[in-house]
């Protein structure tokens, strides 16, 4: 990034790490867990032990990252190199990305901006019109849909987490990216000493990945003699029952239907289910360990927006609620074709122009590479 | 209080409570160096020999109400710690655990209407600090409990995603719930007998503790572990040590491996002898068709780490960078 561009956008986060304390504040068992933080323009300090709030606030207003990390792993010695750090456990922890979702109107906001003359376009062209290149870099603005789809993604995470795993309703928290997703946060001490592995099999549970027509009664032979899951079964077996016979009346019909199909049509139909009905969470995610996972209150720097807590998911509304810098006008040269909506205001399309706009919406361009500060 | 009779000890020798059904029948070493308990001692080593052929030592129901079914396991032990052959005793252990693992599926069967689970459901929560309980006709465990032991199966019916989960529990038959303890069953016996310490041996014992040292050189053709082996091909060889069930990709993996590392299929047949299902002529017939000396004639080649990897079969150490198949592993590449 641009010097000025990185001032700009440091001051900003400043001014938002010295003022908003009481949204900043490090989560619970901070010492057994390891922080880190990257600035502008250069790279990763990790391992680093935050200890509490003040200790948090200190470090924020005087490195102002551009964005600020935290273990889910709880460590006997945080601050130690990796091989020494002595793990303990690990909060379980779910990234859901609208990017990961394969949502039609993503191309609708994405922006397509040509890497060597910054000519910038709202449609995938193989060279630039202008300068004749073939590399683009993208970028996706605010949907109001991809938010909407992500909530959805979240309403099943709980649901399974509640209802199939046990997890208590006060042990899960709902946290807004930052940018396009949410983050999950569980602590349970029955999951805590998970391993990897044993991570990635509850995470494919939760995708519903590499569920076997077995599992639902259908067999390869000997298939008139096929037990279906029951309406009122739990787990996966109840969703996949309430799925394929939709209401009870149906059941006779269907499970004839099913049968006659066989093996083969039951496994693309559990394929199906796993689209529609497994929860789109980014396994490499929950498989981490050792992951540093960005601190709740802290801004994503991929769009100036804060990761903050939702407390009613339903009327969450991200370009209101995590919009959180300063409001007093900057003058920035915008390339942005498509409109954006930021606090209930519109802004743009702008041409390469230079515009005044209020700080949160000229570090919102910034971050996503659409302009610069002059 | 649980009363555990000298039938369950039969069934259960390596609990802790035959050392204190032994002090208080008053029986020591020394006593059982008399003549009188050569049989003991007969039984005792047929029980080694048994186990060391990868067969499982079947006690007749009849003989577990009197004492020389536990008393053969313990003198067991002290012959084979005598003889001090890590293999025979991890054969041993082996074959224990397995013949344990059939008690306690009976227990758990048989107790179902009695409702007298308590001693097969307080070995599993003592030694393995699993909690097992009944709702109607299923055994519970929590879903933590059940994944860090079904990871180790890599059969698909074991990802959780096709157990019957609800309210944090997965459900599970009497069968699964010993198969799930399978492997830390056979630990906790090799564990047992490591710690136990025997200093000087009865006469009457010397001649079985010299005839195991003779049966042990047998094995001694069977170690293959190469440090020189990619991981993924190490925990394939590691599983089937531990008796564990490798699917059948696992097997087609090391047999491939080892084919094209000039091994012959008489020198890689024996690994495959502790397999759950291990019988002699298909495993030959197998690998004489992976090896290309049978049927079509195509000899198969190793599969490539990216297969290897979706089958939740490769375990990438720094080594293994650069690499596109396991048989590449530890090739020094020209240009570097
Ligand atoms: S990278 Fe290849 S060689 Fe290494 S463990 Fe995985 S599969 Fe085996
Ligand atoms: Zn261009
Ligand atoms: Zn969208």
């Amino acid at each position: 990034m641009n010097e000025k561009n990185a001032l700009l956008i440091e001051s900003a986060f400043k001014e938002y790490y010295f003022n908003r304390f009481d949204l900043i504040h490090v989560p619970q068992r901070a010492a057994e867990r390891e922080f880190g933080y990257q600035k502008f323009n250069s790279g990763m300090t990790r391992h680093l032990v935050v200890k509490n709030d003040k200790e948090l606030h200190l470090m924020l207003m005087k490195e102002v990252p551009s964005d600020v990390y935290c273990s889910n792993a709880y460590y006997m010695f945080p601050n130690l190199p990796m091989s020494e750090k002595d793990w303990k456990g690990a909060d379980m922890i779910f990234d859901i990305d609208a990017k990961d979702l394969a949502l039609p109107c993503r191309k609708d906001h994405t922006i397509f901006k040509c890497s060597s003359c910054n000519n910038s376009a709202t449609e995938f062209q193989s060279q630039c019109p202008k300068c004749g290149s073939g590399k683009f870099e993208t970028a996706s603005v605010i949907c109001k849909n991809c938010i909407s789809e992500s909530k959805k993604e979240v309403t099943k995470l709980v649901d399974i987490l509640t209802t199939d795993l046990n997890v208590q309703k006060e042990q899960i928290e709902t946290y807004f990216s930052g940018n396009e997703g949410f983050h999950i946060r569980v602590t349970n001490a029955d999951y805590e000493p998970l391993g990897s592995q044993e991570r990635a099999d509850l995470v494919d549970y939760i995708m519903f990945n590499g569920a076997i027509p077995e599992s639902f009664g259908i067999r390869r032979q000997n298939n008139s003699k096929s037990l279906l899951p029951t309406f009122e079964e739990k787990g996966w077996r109840g969703r996949v029952a309430r799925k394929l016979f939709s209401s009870k009346s149906k059941v006779p019909k269907v499970t004839r239907e099913i049968i006659a199909s066989g093996y083969s049509a039951f496994q693309v139909q559990l394929e199906e289910i796993k689209k529609t009905m497994g929860v789109r969470v980014d396994p490499k995610v929950t498989m981490d360990i050792h992951r540093i996972f960005r601190l709740e209150g802290s801004i994503n720097s991929k769009s100036g927006l804060s990761k903050i807590q939702c407390t009613n998911l339903d009327s969450f509304d991200p370009f209101l609620e995590a919009c959180l810098l300063g409001d007093d006008n900057v003058e920035i040269m915008v390339d942005c074709p498509l409109q954006i909506r930021l606090k209930n205001k519109k802004f743009g399309p702008y041409k390469s122009e230079i515009v005044s706009l209020p700080k949160y919406a000229a570090v919102y361009m910034l971050c996503k590479g659409l302009g610069n500060a002059i | 209080m649980l009363k555990i009779g000298v039938k369950d000890l039969a069934k259960y020798p390596f609990l802790t409570e035959a050392g204190e059904y032994l002090r208080n029948t008053g029986l020591s070493l020394e006593q059982l160096g008399h003549p009188d308990w050569q049989p003991i001692v007969e039984k005792a080593y047929g029980r080694i020999v048994v186990a060391s052929s990868g067969q499982i030592y079947g006690s007749d129901l009849e003989t577990l109400d009197n004492d020389s079914e536990l008393l053969s396991f313990l003198v067991a032990i002290i012959l084979l710690k005598s003889a001090g052959i890590a293999t025979l005793i991890r054969r041993f252990s082996l074959a224990e655990s397995r013949r344990a693992e059939r008690y306690l599926q009976q227990d758990l069967w048989v107790s179902r209407d009695k409702k007298n689970l308590e001693l097969p459901l307080k070995i599993i929560r003592d030694l393995f600090a699993v909690n097992v309980s009944i709702d109607n006709e299923d055994f519970v465990i929590k879903v933590p409990d059940y994944l860090h032991r079904a990871i180790h199966f890599h059969e698909k019916e074991w990802k959780l995603v096709n157990r019957r989960v609800a309210n944090g529990l997965v459900y599970l038959s009497a069968h699964e719930t010993v198969r799930l303890i399978r492997a830390e069953l056979g630990e906790y016996i090799h564990e047992k007998i490591q710690s136990v310490n025997v200093d000087s041996v009865p006469q009457i014992f010397r001649q079985r503790v010299e005839d195991l040292v003779t049966l042990a050189k047998k094995f001694s053709d069977t170690t293959y572990v190469s440090s020189e082996y990619p991981p993924c091909v190490k925990h394939g060889i590691e599983v089937l040590e531990k008796g564990e069930n490798l699917p059948h990709s696992g097997r087609f993996l090391l047999a491939t491996y080892l084919l094209s590392k000039g091994q012959t299929v008489d020198q890689i047949a024996p690994l495959f002898k502790n397999a759950p299902d291990y019988n002699e002529r298909t495993t030959r017939y197998q690998l004489d068709h992976i090896s290309g000396s049978s049927g079509s004639g195509t000899k198969y080649q190793c599969p490539s780490c990216e297969k290897l990897r979706s089958e939740s079969l490769c375990f990438a150490i720094p080594d293994c960078d650069g690499i596109i198949n396991p048989v590449q592993f530890g090739k020094k590449r020209k240009n570097q």
